[in-house]
């Protein structure tokens, strides 16, 4: 599996050395696997989301780099410093918990002011940072409120006010939007994002909201039971996914599969040249990818032409996703501008560099 | 829906029960409170508060009283130190083993009280365990004779029985506790000293004010700890309830004290209640 994780050590901004550096890690919960050997490094002001269905592993990653579980194996520095060997308090690293996690006896300006309460700050410079981060947030009007006393939105900004006001070099996200309705998570998406931008602090976000993880990011790292799939931009690991795991879980994708032979790719009936060595081959194409043409196009060299069926028609909205069943009994999914219902056979096609190569991902167990 | 028959047929007996067994003894008691007993020891029921008059006119009366709070609350002093500690690491640190050690806890409860009462007779009396070992030992010549027979015997005798009491309710209170907001503390760069004291006890307030109510109210009215290990100095309040109930025959006397102790414990408990409210959080 070392080639899975070869990619990634690539940082997204280029020349900015690495905040955090996550070397061959690995974690087990008695002789149950959890993290094997990961290593992932984070650059100075970036926002990397671990992606990652539940139990893959994502929320462990978070808890070592927090201080709260150890790893069996391998180190994390930070700035070419051992963190892993501190305890949790002495990280320059705070985290907005899932459950937000503030604390029931303490007012708002209170939980805000807490890091900074144990650190003995002067009494002054606390006030000024704890009204600072309110505003921040928008919370101001709420500095005196107990917890319980406000919304789950309202808490989900304290939970961040009350790590950013410590001015961490990093700060860790567990899922902090779960907890909350459709609406307001895609304005929380947002907020967070500028926010981000704004303080110029590296996050790290962990989700397995996959639409979550590509609105918000610079990199994304798609973690598959305790390893590492693919770390890359969101639009790379989109247009080029590196497995077939990674372009199921990442939007909708067809897996084609096929075999190469002196240059040529074959899919069922479907054929176009390729420059990839020979062997038996796996390819990703979006919907999104193939097009409905009006009539048949003559032999082309740069796209691939076929015909089918539809079998079934899923309205979207601006869009409508089609499963088509072609001539030679493969059936696609074509997603397409919405239209009235369409029938009969349609004219498809699709450019041969829209259709990736990925690498099969393996049974883990 | 249950019927109103059925709701009715299981409402009723523990009703009837209340009724008959508690509102209807301190109705009792409290129309004791207001009669008198005649010279040839009988009792008059006619209305009087002559009982309330001596209670405060006799010094040892209200002497008693106050020695036994000061006792009580020694007990519930002594019982918090030693129950917290206990319960902190029973809920924090036990692990594996909290079933065990919570059956260790529950365990002294099945003992009768009596013989966890005889059980310091024997350690404490001049001739008992302690005195013989410090003598072995040679750290005294002659038996200690403070160490029964006295408000200390009194004391520790009852902050053995009633630890457990304490211990429960901190320990409920203390396992209520999201283990998220200590990770929260220590996240935001408290030590484990800092985030006890600024998070641990905090929430764990409501189960110590449990805890302390009830190792003082069950201390408070204690009257077999006095009696087998107190000796003449260590008498408390319910001692003297007994014997005017008892040998001395003065019903009236009685249910007055009882009933001034009654409403001195259920003002403590609403008290305690209503602290308890303001700190908890949930």
């Amino acid at each position: 599996m070392a080639t899975i994780s070869e990619p990634v050590i690539r940082s997204a901004k280029s020349g900015v050395r690495a905040l955090l550096d996550i070397r061959n890690v690995a974690k087990s919960f008695g002789t149950n696997p959890v993290l094997r050997d990961i290593s992932l490094q984070i650059a100075e002001g970036e926002f990397l989301t671990i992606l990652g269905e539940s139990g893959s592993g994502k929320t462990t990653l978070l808890r070592i780099i927090a201080g709260f579980e150890s790893a069996n194996s391998g180190e994390i520095l930070m700035e070419g410093e051992r963190l892993d060997l501190l305890p949790p308090y002495r990280r320059r690293v705070n985290t907005v918990f899932q459950h937000y996690a503030l604390f029931p006896h303490l007012t708002v300006q209170e939980n805000v002011g807490y890091g900074l309460r144990v650190a003995k700050l002067p009494k002054d410079e606390i006030a000024t940072r704890v009204s600072e981060a309110l505003a921040m947030v928008k919370m101001s009007a709420f500095a005196n409120s107990k917890p319980g006393k406000i919304s789950g939105g309202q808490q989900q900004r304290i939970a961040l006010a009350r790590a950013l006001v410590n001015r961490p070099r990093l700060l860790l996200l567990d899922e902090p939007l779960s907890a909350l309705d459709a609406n307001l998570r895609r304005q929380m998406q947002v907020e967070l994002k500028s926010l981000q931008r704004e303080v110029g602090i590296s996050f790290v976000f962990v989700t397995h909201d996959q639409e979550e993880a590509m609105v918000m990011s610079d990199r994304i790292a798609l973690l598959r039971m305790g390893e590492l799939e693919q770390v890359a931009s969101p639009r790379e690991i989109y247009s080029r996914p590196a497995t077939a795991y990674t372009a199921q879980f990442i939007g909708h994708t067809n897996l084609l599969r096929g075999e190469i032979k002196a240059g040529v790719a074959r899919c069922n009936s479907l054929s176009w040249r390729v420059g990839l060595p020979e062997g038996p081959a796996l390819f990703s194409l979006r919907p999104e990818n193939i097009r409905i043409v009006n009539s048949e196009t003559g032999p082309d060299i740069d796209v691939v032409s076929f015909r089918g069926r539809i079998r079934h028609q899923a309205f979207h909205g601006a869009t409508e996703l089609l499963q088509v069943l072609c001539d030679d009994g493969l059936t696609l999914s074509v997603r397409a501008a919405t239209r009235e219902t369409r029938q009969g056979e349609l004219h498809l096609e699709f450019s041969p560099a829209d259709a990736v190569l990925v690498r099969e991902s393996p049974e883990r167990g | 829906m249950f019927s109103r028959a059925y709701r009715a047929a299981i409402t009723l007996p523990p009703l009837l029960w209340v009724a008959v067994f508690l509102l209807v003894p301190y109705a009792l008691l409290l129309c004791y409170s207001f009669w008198s007993v005649s010279t040839s020891q009988t009792i008059v029921h006619s209305w009087t508060l002559d009982n309330y008059r001596e209670l405060f006119r006799v010094n040892v009366y209200l002497q008693t009283l106050f020695r036994s709070m000061w006792v009580a609350a020694r007990v519930m002093i002594f019982s918090l130190l030693l129950g917290y500690p206990l319960a902190y690491y029973l809920s924090f640190y036990a692990g594996a083993r909290k079933d065990l050690f919570y059956q260790l806890v529950i365990i002294p409860l099945w003992v009768s009280y009596l013989v966890r009462a005889y059980a310091w007779k024997t350690i404490l009396g001049s001739d008992g365990v302690l005195n013989t070992l410090l003598q072995y030992v040679h750290l005294t010549k002659h038996p200690l004779e403070f160490l029964l027979y006295s408000p200390f015997a009194v004391v520790l005798t009852l902050t053995h029985i009633y630890t457990p009491f304490a211990v429960l309710p901190i320990y409920a209170a203390l396992e209520h506790i999201p283990r998220n907001l200590v990770e929260a503390s220590h996240d935001l760069g408290a030590s484990p000293s800092q985030t006890f004291w600024r998070v641990i006890f905090p929430l764990s307030i409501p189960g110590v004010l449990a805890g302390a109510t009830f190792a003082f109210v069950l201390s408070l009215g204690d009257f077999l700890a006095p009696l087998l290990l107190g000796g003449p100095s260590g008498i408390m309040i319910s001692n003297i309830v007994v014997s005017l109930f008892g040998a001395a025959y003065n019903w009236p006397l009685g249910a007055a004290i009882s009933l001034c102790m009654l409403l001195l414990v259920v003002s403590l408990l609403t008290f305690s209640e209503k602290l308890e409210k303001k700190w908890s959080f949930r």
